[in-house]
């Protein structure tokens, strides 16, 4: 039963993770940005897909409206802002992630967007709960459980399948050179950015839905956790994001039912990244 | 009257962060999101020196000083194995643990943090107002002094080579390590010395006040007037301390603004306000030459 337990929060906690920091890895692994308002981005996609879900009712809807709308974030985030700061010191564009991420928060504070409430999401019967023998999957963790899995896919064959994971690849590896090979490097950043801010609306949505609270500072602290995720997955591997999100997870999950509460969660997250980068200076599965 | 000098002692204080921090990522390279925490330090070791061992405030303030930098020469230490944004998240985690261990151990008084901290004292006169403004502002300017001084010695030297090419300070017989763990100590050292002024100043510190937002705010200062110079964090932590408190006045927006004023900085200006190739420096430099 423990053990059943642990699992089920390790992989529910664990997908939540990597939908957030998958978006966070793919910018990182092409622009070398630590792209903090990838945060407010996830924060964004909560409140649309609740404000269309009280529209209408139908949680598919809500689900696509807010991918479509933090997608369109994403995009004009990448055109209208680090566009210009390609070849700038890598503190330049962090500096402005950091100044995106304060104004889009408060943004969202204020009274006409979120308000300083939490605001309940109803949709936690979308999935029917799954009885198996040894234990009871909650429809809410069903849900993020199924998602997460289709998501994966979906990356698994962009990445190897498409020529746009080829694109991805190449400008992952030397940006200036794959434009001089042919590829449409303003076309490729701008989807990575789009799929990445969308996978991070997704994720606002789904743990909206699963602790039934969205509220306008939900991603503080996914905006520094979800680093922790990508430095432990060796920054900028897609399959290390995967890798670490449920280790991360686990290792979390583990402390709290068996050490019980020591330190939060978070600090406990950043002693084992300060730990582990002591010991592999490039992160877990870098190179 | 008195608001006035309250955020006139704040901006110093802030500078003399912004100007350790600058020792640290303008002249030596290590680009440090968990300034704070060394902030947090030096304002705890004075507090608990003065209310619970029952120091008086000099000596306090120097041990708060020589204390954290110590701590900073140890918590500079990963700096040696890890490099670029691996030490940005690195640092932002030391500043989440010692903001944690400040707020979760009793003996730092937890939550609640410490108060009643007493204001110091000169020839038995307690300073408080302009006085203590004018503490702040001595130390500020020794801190410029230092930063200057810096700049010009062997030590500086050291740091702009570790900064621009590690690998080839190594090869020339420049020992990293060794300026490496110099710039965290000096730099931690200094912002020690301005917690202890502004745990004095408010007579009681808490957590809270030296969480990770606080670290962004400390670097965005040093940025937004132009890392790597003298005149560029202290104005950008004069603009970017006081602005909020004037701001406070127009409304509601303060972040917003804040973040706002901060990426177009950094789309037009990202050498900062004042930094050596910016618009407003060189129109500076031409008028002064003319």
């Amino acid at each position: 039963m423990l053990i059943w337990n642990i699992l089920l929060d390790t992989l529910t906690q664990g997908s939540i993770y990597f939908l957030i920091a998958v978006g966070l890895t793919m910018v990182y692994g092409i622009l070398k940005i630590l792209h903090i308002a990838h945060a407010a981005v996830y924060t964004i996609g909560a409140g649309v897909g609740l404000a269309v879900f009280r529209m209408t009712g139908n949680f598919w809807l809500a689900l696509a409206a807010a991918m479509l709308v933090s997608g369109g974030v994403g995009v004009a985030i990448y055109r209208g802002v680090y566009y210009y700061m390609l070849d700038q010191p890598r503190i330049v564009p962090l500096i402005t992630s950091v100044g995106l991420f304060l104004l889009m928060q408060d943004l969202l504070q204020k009274p006409y967007m979120m308000g300083p409430y939490q605001h309940a999401f109803p949709a936690q019967d979308v999935f029917p709960s799954i009885t198996l023998p040894w234990g009871t999957i909650p429809s809410a963790q069903v849900m993020i459980l199924v998602l997460t899995a289709a998501a994966l896919g979906l990356l698994y064959i962009l990445f190897t399948r498409t020529r746009l994971g080829l694109a991805w690849q190449a400008a992952s590896q030397d940006r200036e050179m794959a434009g001089a090979v042919g590829v449409n490097l303003n076309r490729a950043i701008a989807l990575n950015f789009m799929l990445g801010s969308a996978l991070a609306g997704a994720a606002g949505v789904l743990v909206g839905v699963f602790y039934n609270s969205v509220y306008a500072t939900m991603g503080d602290v996914p905006s520094y956790k979800a680093f922790v995720v990508i430095v432990l997955g060796g920054m900028g591997s897609v399959t290390g994001t995967v890798v670490a999100s449920f280790i991360l997870a686990f290792a979390e999950t583990i402390l709290l039912s068996f050490v019980g509460y020591v330190l939060p969660r978070d600090a406990i997250a950043f002693l084992v990244l300060i730990l582990i980068l002591m010991f592999r200076p490039r992160g877990l599965v870098g190179r | 009257m008195g608001y006035l000098i309250s955020i006139a002692t704040f901006a110093c204080i802030w500078a003399v962060l912004a100007l350790s921090l600058n020792i640290l990522t303008g002249y030596a390279g290590q680009v440090s999101l968990g300034h704070a925490a060394f902030f947090g330090i030096g304002a705890y070791a004075s507090a608990m020196l003065t209310v619970k061992a029952g120091w008086p405030f000099w000596p306090a303030f120097l041990a708060a000083i020589l204390i954290t930098g110590l701590v900073g020469g140890v918590l500079g230490l990963p700096s040696l194995r890890v490099r670029h944004d691996f030490l940005v998240l690195a640092t932002m985690g030391v500043n989440f643990v010692v903001v944690a261990v400040f707020k979760y151990v009793a003996f730092f008084g937890g939550a609640m943090g410490i108060i009643g901290i007493k204001k110091p004292t000169l020839f038995g006169m307690p300073l408080r107002g302009v006085w203590f403004l004018l503490l702040a502002g001595t130390y500020l300017a020794l801190t410029l002094w230092l930063s200057h001084y810096l700049s010009r010695t062997w030590a500086g030297l050291g740091f702009a080579t570790v900064r621009e090419d590690e690998d080839a300070a190594e090869a020339v017989g420049v020992s990293v390590p060794r300026f490496k763990i110099y710039a965290f100590a000096i730099a931690a050292a200094l912002a020690g010395g301005a917690g202890s002024l502004y745990a004095h100043f408010l007579g009681s510190v808490f957590p809270d006040h030296f969480v990770f937002v606080e670290s962004i705010g400390i670097m965005s200062m040093v940025v937004f007037g132009g890392i790597g110079t003298l005149r560029g964090p202290v104005v950008g932590a004069f603009i970017l301390k006081a602005l909020p408190e004037y701001l406070r006045v127009v409304g509601d927006y303060r972040y917003a603004i804040y973040g706002g004023v901060l990426v177009l900085m950094m789309i037009f200006q990202p050498q900062g306000l004042l930094g050596d190739e910016s618009w407003l420096w060189k129109r500076v430099k031409d008028k002064v030459r003319r």
